[in-house]
């Protein structure tokens, strides 16, 4: 199937005195129709500015963006502008992503207006089919963003990135201001809208629960780099990046029969200014080796499944069983 | 209740008032703490969780804040009832708190190092140089090395300067150390060291602690003890395993719901329908009762009393009256 949105090698730098900032550095990624893309990492990896960059909201350094099939890497101002009502955006902060100083109507009004796909006449039942959607009481149209909970805001920012009918949404950790019986409420939101229009989501957070309760597929980045991609379910069965490894284990587990054992990490992320050439995990990993200190490729391990680690057949039993059995 | 609790939190209130309003920010919470243990108090954003932390160590804003009852009984001699001079030999000492955002915790123009030396200064009777050394022992029990005693707040990442806070919070070895929220801004490779750290630290100087969270798997991995927070109430309260192989309230039960799961996977998530009371206007009856699934008239009636539901599990509801009934 063809993907909706592919990026191919993206390359994302940032100038700075000590020399460029690998935000994002060579990375592939397939976002298809009806489908949910989760890139999870931890600060400083990327991931927004990975997701800022497939919409346009910042220059790529390099690498090629395609939008069915066709290359929007570079665009006309014009072109921009038709591609951005299908690519959106749902920012992380409710309280700062909205204007203070519109209601409800005037923040859902503005891209219907702006469009010119819709008659004037046509906007207010247009507005009041998006809150509708989204879940907004009719009662709310004239509210201000601060006399909104959380919850209510997100809705709306939500409603305003769906006002043009996007297909591809990104959705920059949607969820992480909010209190967990709020966070439910949006995430089921998000879902249902997936059901019924069949978007496509990228959808970049931290919180691994959140991810696979919502991602078909899933992508882990560390550094700049995409270090393991696969099917959520799979990802979850059978990990084989050792920073994948390190980052489940991590996350507390409510189950109190099972605390699982936690791999530790040495120390902290490192610079992405004038990184090395090699793995850019290997200053943490417990099994680094020489071999690290040259550059990784991602391998398919497994169908649909890949990672980019030099050791992962010594690393992981269960693969190498499978290698030795694709060599007989 | 015995006499020689080490800490025991009765029916503690605190109000604050903003113009006309009177906020109950914690209404009748009491609790108790023994020797060594841990206690988290979970709930949402505006539950009250930090106030109750702020008024055990005596740093609540007054104005607008204001204790209206209760008592705070640390080894039989009640909190409330000491003046500054008595509580500021307290603060650090006997009781130290580590706050959510490392970030603005320290003081940016101070060196980390001497940061920690003045704590121990303040506190023990020791010299200058003694001072010194024991600040950069804390460093390295907190896993930063000696020579960063002289580095300043801003060269340090989040999860170390979360460190040195823990270490001064630790310097004097607090009988009682109040965490609140002490990883939530920390990502969770990082957020797994620290726990850790508090995890052994708890075990090798036997510090009880009360651990502020809204993180339920982080609960379950430190605690011995858990409150369950809303509208300023404890609705629930046990071991560990009371409230996570039992939760037996309304809201306890909805808060498992909501979360979605790395163990078993959902199609849909339960939220908890509404919202939280607006505080300067609480519900007469049972303050979860507008949200509650399984809510009756008689809950909206009169205010819930705890409910013994069998050995040290309590729960706010009605309904609860078998123990492990849901």
């Amino acid at each position: 199937m063809e993907p909706l949105v592919e990026i191919k090698g993206l390359k994302k730098y940032f100038r700075t005195p000590r020399g460029p900032l690998h935000a994002v550095d060579d990375v592939s990624m397939r976002f298809e129709a009806g489908k949910t893309m989760g890139v999870v990492g931890e600060s400083g990896c990327g991931k927004s500015t990975l997701g800022r960059t497939i919409i346009h909201l910042q220059e790529p350094t390099g690498g090629k963006i395609f939008y069915e099939g066709e290359d929007v890497t570079r665009v006309t101002p014009k072109k921009l502008v038709e591609l951005r009502q299908k690519m959106q955006i749902i920012f992380q902060d409710p309280y700062a992503s909205l204007n203070p100083r519109m209601t409800v109507e005037e923040t859902i009004k503005e891209p219907l207006a702006l469009s010119g796909r819709y008659q004037r006449s046509e906007i207010d039942a247009q507005i009041t089919k998006i809150m509708d959607l989204v879940g907004i009481a009719r009662r709310m149209r004239m509210s201000y963003p601060h006399e909104m909970d959380g919850g209510r805001r997100q809705r709306v920012g939500v409603g305003r990135a769906l006002a043009m009918e996007p297909k591809f949404i990104v959705c920059d950790e949607p969820v992480s201001a909010l209190d967990v019986s709020i966070q439910a409420q949006v995430l089921n939101l998000l879902m249902d809208l997936q059901d019924e229009l069949g978007m496509s989501y990228m959808f970049v957070t931290h919180d691994m629960s959140v991810v696979r309760h919502i991602s078909h597929d899933i992508s882990v980045m560390y550094l700049g780099q995409l270090v393991e991609t696969s099917e959520s379910e799979e990802l979850f069965l059978h990990t084989y990046h050792p920073y994948t490894k390190a980052l489940l284990s991590a996350i507390p587990s409510t189950d109190i029969h099972n605390q699982k054992n936690r791999i530790m990490l040495k120390g902290e992320i490192s610079s992405p200014v004038n990184p090395k050439p090699g793995c850019r995990f290997a200053p943490r990993c417990l099994y680094a080796t020489e071999k690290c200190l040259e550059p990784q490729t991602l391998v398919e391990v497994a169908p649909k499944h890949y990672v980019s680690c030099c050791r992962v057949y010594e690393l992981n039993e269960d693969l190498k069983r499978g290698q030795d059995g694709a060599e007989q | 209740m015995k006499d020689n609790q080490f800490l025991s939190v009765e029916d503690l209130v605190v109000e604050y008032t903003s113009n006309d309003q009177v906020i109950h920010a914690v209404n009748r919470v009491s609790f108790r703490l023994d020797k060594g243990q841990t206690l988290g108090l979970v709930g949402e954003t505006g539950a009250g969780k930090t106030t109750i932390a702020k008024s055990i160590i005596g740093i609540l804003p007054d104005p607008p804040a204001k204790v209206r009852g209760g008592r705070i009984l640390l080894e039989g001699e009640d909190l409330l009832q000491l003046d500054d001079r008595h509580m500021q030999k307290i603060r650090g000492k006997k009781i130290s708190m580590v706050f959510q955002d490392p970030m603005t915790a320290l003081n940016p123009n101070m060196k980390v190092g001497h940061q920690i030396q003045e704590v121990v200064e303040l506190h023990e009777n020791v010299s200058r140089k003694e001072a010194e050394e024991h600040a950069k022992r804390m460093l390295e029990m907190v896993g930063i090395p000696r020579d960063r005693f002289y580095e300043y707040p801003h060269q340090f990442s989040g999860g170390m300067k979360q460190r040195v806070i823990i270490a001064m919070a630790l310097a004097c070895k607090p009988d009682l150390l109040l965490a609140d929220e002490p990883t939530t801004a920390l990502d969770v490779t990082i957020q797994a060291q620290v726990l850790e750290l508090i995890k052994n630290l708890k075990v090798e100087q036997q510090t009880s602690m009360i651990l502020i969270t809204h993180d339920l798997g982080v609960v379950a991995g430190l605690c011995d003890y858990v409150g369950v927070v809303y509208a300023g109430e404890i609705i629930e309260y046990g071991t560990l395993e009371d409230i996570f192989d039992h939760p037996t309230h309304p809201y306890t039960i909805g808060l498992f719901g909501a979360l979605p799961s790395m163990g078993k996977r959902v199609k849909r998530l339960s939220p908890i329908h509404g919202l939280p009371p607006d505080p300067s206007k609480l519900p007469e009856g049972c303050s979860f009762s507008p949200r509650c699934p399984r809510a009756t008239e008689a809950c909206k009636k009169a205010p819930v009393e705890m409910r013994n539901l069998g050995g040290t599990h309590e729960c706010r509801c009605i309904l609860a009256d078998k123990p492990g009934d849901r």
